[in-house]
């Protein structure tokens, strides 16, 4: 069974979701979620995964554990996130109340060829993260839903919360942010305002 | 003289795990994720009691790179426990740690090197540094309980000052022989 096609497009879908950020923290996970949430804006908070396929959310999970009374949000593909499915587990029995995932779902593993991913192919993202546990779950479909879900990504408590945003298929110019990880990690930490030495 | 050498009676005297948990705290180690596993039972037992730490059980060994390095990104020094069997999980995320040159601190529980009963063991256990050390991390040695303390004090300082990536190997002849039939 194929699941029917999502219709956003996902750039402006990550713009309108990362629109009065504040002090949100965001992993990326490689391809174009990282190039979505660059062209979003860049910012040394935004910590952009260039590999590490399957590891953003759980990325995500030691970054909102290191700092609960910050809001987190990882943002990452469908492909990814099933690579790291166990990582889902992981985070919905640890629940760090600070941290959202946020899945953009185009059935595709869009960076590789336009295969059909296993979401493309029927397995629904938002029932997996219901039944590991995940406090909230919620399957966004237009542009209104974003912008009614995105104060959601403040919220230091209630977590962790499962968004699948569904985005039309297909790949957008690519944004490209910087890919040295030294680079990206001391800056992250400089604005946390821990001490690079 | 055809003997083989049991484990020093020493070994099984000494507290290891709680002088290991001791020098992860002196260390300022915060975040403990673990795949559960016999050899670090005590150790893993300790963290959950410690309020101070934040275990975390993990559904495979890789989760716990990538939980790393979050974990230094939001300030914390973090620690991975597994077995020797879960190194091969790692490998192609130990990229992540070497790309972005995060601290990183393992200790890993021998199985397939010494008095091994289980065949299944031996290929990774044996491939197990060669593993470690074809991604840039750094192998040390447990051998002796009495160095515990020692060894994890330097291995931490390796970690998060010398900004390196430190797998600790505790040999399976300081664990002791894994019991299949309770007494």
């Amino acid at each position: 069974m194929a699941m029917q096609e999502g219709t956003m497009d996902r750039r402006d879908a990550v713009r309108d979701l990362l629109a009065d950020r504040a002090e949100l923290l965001v992993v990326s996970g490689l391809g174009s979620p990282s190039y979505d949430v660059f062209a979003a804006g860049d910012n040394a908070a935004n910590f952009y995964l260039w590999g590490a396929m399957g590891g953003a959310a759980i990325m995500g999970l030691g970054l909102a554990l290191a700092r609960p009374c910050q809001p987190v949000a990882v943002i990452t593909g469908d492909g990814e996130a099933m690579m790291g499915v166990g990582g889902l587990l992981t985070i919905s029995v640890r629940k760090p109340s600070n941290l959202t995932v946020v899945v953009l779902d185009n059935g595709q593993f869009g960076e590789t060829g336009m295969q059909r991913s296993h979401a493309g192919l029927g397995v629904d993202l938002a029932a997996l993260a219901r039944g590991a546990g995940f406090s909230e779950v919620v399957t966004l479909h237009d542009p209104d839903e974003v912008a009614a879900f995105r104060p959601r990504l403040q919220e230091v408590g209630g977590g962790p919360r499962f968004a699948v945003l569904r985005i039309a298929p297909g790949n957008q110019e690519r944004a490209l942010p910087a890919r040295d990880g030294v680079y990206l990690k001391n800056r992250f930490r400089e604005k946390l305002g821990i001490a690079v030495d | 003289m055809n003997q083989i050498a049991g484990p020093p009676a020493l070994q099984q005297d000494i507290d290891w795990p709680g002088a290991i948990h001791g020098a992860l705290k002196r260390a300022g180690v915060r975040q403990v994720s673990y795949v559960p596993d016999a050899g670090h039972s005590r150790l893993i037992n300790l963290a959950h009691e410690d309020a101070a730490m934040e275990a975390t059980v993990l559904t495979t060994e890789e989760e716990g790179i990538a939980l790393a390095a979050g974990a230094w990104l939001g300030g914390d020094r973090s620690v991975l426990l597994m077995q020797s069997s879960g190194v091969g999980n790692c490998v192609n995320m130990l990229s992540l740690l070497n790309s972005c040159r995060f601290p990183f601190l393992t200790i890993v529980t021998m199985r397939g090197e010494w008095a091994e009963f289980n065949p299944w063991q031996i290929p990774m256990g044996r491939a197990t540094p060669a593993a470690l050390e074809l991604m840039g991390v750094t192998v040390m040695r447990l051998d002796d309980a009495a160095e515990a303390d020692e060894v994890i004090t330097a291995a931490a300082d390796l970690a998060f000052n010398g900004d390196q990536q430190i797998a600790v190997l505790i040999s399976q002849r300081l664990i002791g022989r894994k019991k299949w039939v309770s007494e």
